[in-house]
């Protein structure tokens, strides 16, 4: 900040020193302007907001019971300790199994890779046939796979137990993949859909001269064309599925419960003391996986987003 | 023999009539133009040859076999877009390439058609590229020869160079009509430029409403318009059009305003016609000066608008009331408002009813 002002200052001298003040070059900026101040200032308020909460986890996270019960909540720790990170993923107790959430963990891998894999691999093809191949009944197909993007989950979910029950698949992961598959498939379906839509028309019939049928198109033209799209797809899903929880505790019994079943079961068990760090251990190593996700393809995320939206 | 025939083609989209009852019989290493503005169906018809739409009514035959249900691929087509359609994830090589992996053919003779193909079009050295790193130019040559290499009866362009600047497209007509020298193949070209059409053709479709107006030689296209839409569609600077009356009192004439131009050398097409009616005359067959007072029709007149193109110059005047535009030589200086004398002879006009816009 000393820096920046100092330079503006120094800027400012010199188009004042200058007698010939005619406009030349690069209209002057000034690095504190009005302008900024309120644009930097909104940013930092709202990233303050929102990384508050998180620096309070994270803090407590760290903190003996004794410490955390004097109740500075904004101070760091003074010793700082791991203990109720390892608690949380190995030995915290949710009713009558002590396995922590290391468990639910990998209920929660095994719920979300299929899920994500089959339901993008389904609605890429959907998406695919619904842009390019203009069969009959197409667009009455799109509006109500659309439509059951608008119906809300709650209408469905004892009908789905119904259906469930009847195929012998309630309770289990199979189960809960397919529950999840068959929800994603609306927004999925439209989001390719509308990707497919932007590639040049010209691009598929170039192909369909050459000889390509349907999947040929699909796998060899368009397919390596839309990487982007995959890629938002995938964090959509990945995250709507590793954080659902209704599904998640209706769908299934206790012993494959998701992560995020058994994070409620720890943070809100009745008995004995709440343990706060352990609460939000358990509550960061939940939240750990989407985030890593956003980490690592944010821009690719974006990018694929803006595709979609400036051309589709 | 017929390379391809289009007969009675309809298609409809819902209740909107793209192209009605068409028929098109286009002779074995012909080189057909389809020209006429956005809309006219040329495209659509063209899509139709290839296959790539279903049509509602009619047939069509590449080489004497009826491809009306074929699929693309079994006709014995290949096709340039306007926007070049490369496939951007495969090098230049893949995308000659790819097609005939389709087909299931042996390695070795792939090879060998890439390499006949990239030849032909002196691509050799961009095989290996991919299309993002190619001008706009190669783009267009390696979109050519996607379509060589599959040995092809029958060649589809489709407005191939609209995306190209002007140097480049001219540059690549040449190309492709040397293309066409050499392969003698049957092409049929899509466009809406008409020095395209005028320069490659061998026959130019001149289409409205999915309707072909008139199908015949550059020439003739240019010389003897069959319609009035014809007329005005072909040639740039357009046809002037005076409106008047043919006259049948004593020799033949077109009155317009005050005037009378002696129709006596103009070849009627029908009989006797008389009444209302337009009569056509290009910018380019007007004379100035001497050789204008030399034609068998001429008149003084009076220099409005001045437009200096380089190789000539475009001036714009009034006769019998009407605009009227003639060019120039650029070395004849004009100044506004200066009276000239202008002439032409009524053989080389074209003469339409008022009501039908068909040519008398």
């Amino acid at each position: 900040m000393a820096d920046q002002a100092t330079a503006s200052s120094v800027a400012g001298f010199d188009a004042v020193r200058a007698p010939a003040s005619e406009a030349w070059g690069p209209r002057p900026r000034r690095a504190l302007s009005r302008r900024n101040i309120i644009i930097y200032g909104t940013l930092t308020v709202v990233a303050l907001y929102y990384l508050l909460p998180l620096y309070v986890m994270i803090v407590t996270s760290l903190k003996g019971m004794p410490e955390i019960r004097m109740g500075n909540i904004f101070s760091p720790p003074m010793e700082i300790t791991f203990e109720p990170w390892v608690k949380a993923w190995a030995t915290a107790c949710t009713g009558l199994n002590c396995e922590g959430l290391s468990r639910g963990f990998w209920n929660s891998v095994r719920i979300t890779v299929p899920s994500v894999i089959i339901s993008i691999l389904i609605a890429s093809v959907n998406g695919y046939a619904l842009a390019n191949w203009r069969f009959r009944g197409a667009d009455i197909f799109f509006t109500i796979l659309i439509v059951g993007a608008f119906i809300p989950y709650q209408v469905m979910i004892y009908p789905i137990v119904i259906i469930l029950r009847e195929m012998g698949l309630y309770g289990t992961l199979t189960g809960l993949v397919m529950v999840h598959t068959i929800f994603g498939m609306p927004i999925l379906t439209l989001l390719f859909r509308n990707y497919f839509a932007s590639v040049p028309e010209e691009l598929f019939k170039a192909a369909r001269v050459d000889g390509a049928g349907f999947w040929a198109i699909y796998f060899k033209i368009m397919l390596p064309m839309s990487l982007p799209i995959f890629v938002v797809a995938v964090i959509l899903q990945i995250t709507g599925i590793w954080n659902d929880f209704l599904f998640g505790v209706v769908y299934t019994k206790p012993d494959v419960y998701p992560m995020t079943v058994q994070l409620n079961n720890i943070v809100n068990s009745v008995q004995g003391v709440k343990e706060y760090n352990v609460n939000m251990a358990a509550t960061l190593l939940t939240g750990l996986v989407p985030l890593i996700v956003y980490f690592i393809s944010g821009k690719l995320f974006v990018r694929g987003i803006a595709a979609g939206a400036v051309k589709g | 023999m017929s390379s391809v025939i289009v007969r009675d083609v309809s298609l409809n989209f819902g209740a909107v009539e793209v192209l009605r009852s068409l028929n098109l019989d286009v002779a074995e290493g012909e080189f057909i133009v389809l020209l006429g503005p956005s809309g006219c169906g040329k495209s659509t018809l063209l899509n139709c040859i290839a296959g790539l739409l279903d049509v509602s009514q009619g047939q069509i035959f590449i080489k004497g076999k009826n491809v009306t249900w074929e699929e693309p691929k079994d006709r014995g087509i290949g096709m340039v877009f306007q926007s070049y359609a490369l496939y951007p994830q495969m090098t230049v090589e893949g995308n000659l390439s790819f097609g005939l992996k389709n087909a299931g053919l042996p390695r070795d003779e792939i090879a060998k058609r890439v390499a006949r193909a990239s030849e032909i079009l002196q691509i050799q050295p961009l095989l290996q590229r991919k299309p993002a790193a190619l001008s706009g130019g190669q783009r267009q040559r390696v979109a050519i020869g996607r379509a060589l290499v599959r040995d092809v009866d029958v060649f589809l362009f489709d407005e191939p160079l609209s995306n190209l600047d002007a140097k480049l497209r001219s540059e690549l007509r040449v190309e492709i009509k040397r293309l066409h020298q050499k392969l003698a193949n049957t092409m049929i070209y899509v466009t809406h430029d008409q020095i395209e059409a005028l320069t490659l053709a061998d026959r130019i479709a001149v289409m409205k409403g999915g309707v072909i107006q008139q199908l015949d030689g550059p020439q003739a296209i240019y010389n003897r318009p069959v319609n009035r839409f014809v007329a005005g569609f072909i040639g740039s600077p357009g046809m002037n059009f005076l409106e008047g009356q043919v006259s049948r009192d004593g020799a033949p004439g077109f009155l317009v305003g005050d005037l009378r131009i002696p129709l006596d050398r103009y070849e009627f097409s029908v009989a006797n016609a008389a009444g209302a009616a337009s009569l056509g005359i290009r910018p380019e067959h007007v004379a100035l000066d001497e050789a204008g007072a030399a034609m068998p029709f001429s008149l003084e007149t009076v220099v409005e608008i001045v437009e200096p193109m380089g190789s000539d110059t475009l001036v714009w005047t009034t006769l019998g009331g009407h605009n009227f535009t003639f060019r120039a030589p650029s070395e004849r200086t004009l100044r506004l408002r200066e009276r000239v004398t202008i002439g032409f002879d009524p053989a080389r006009a074209s003469l339409f009813d008022a009501g039908t816009d068909m040519r008398l």
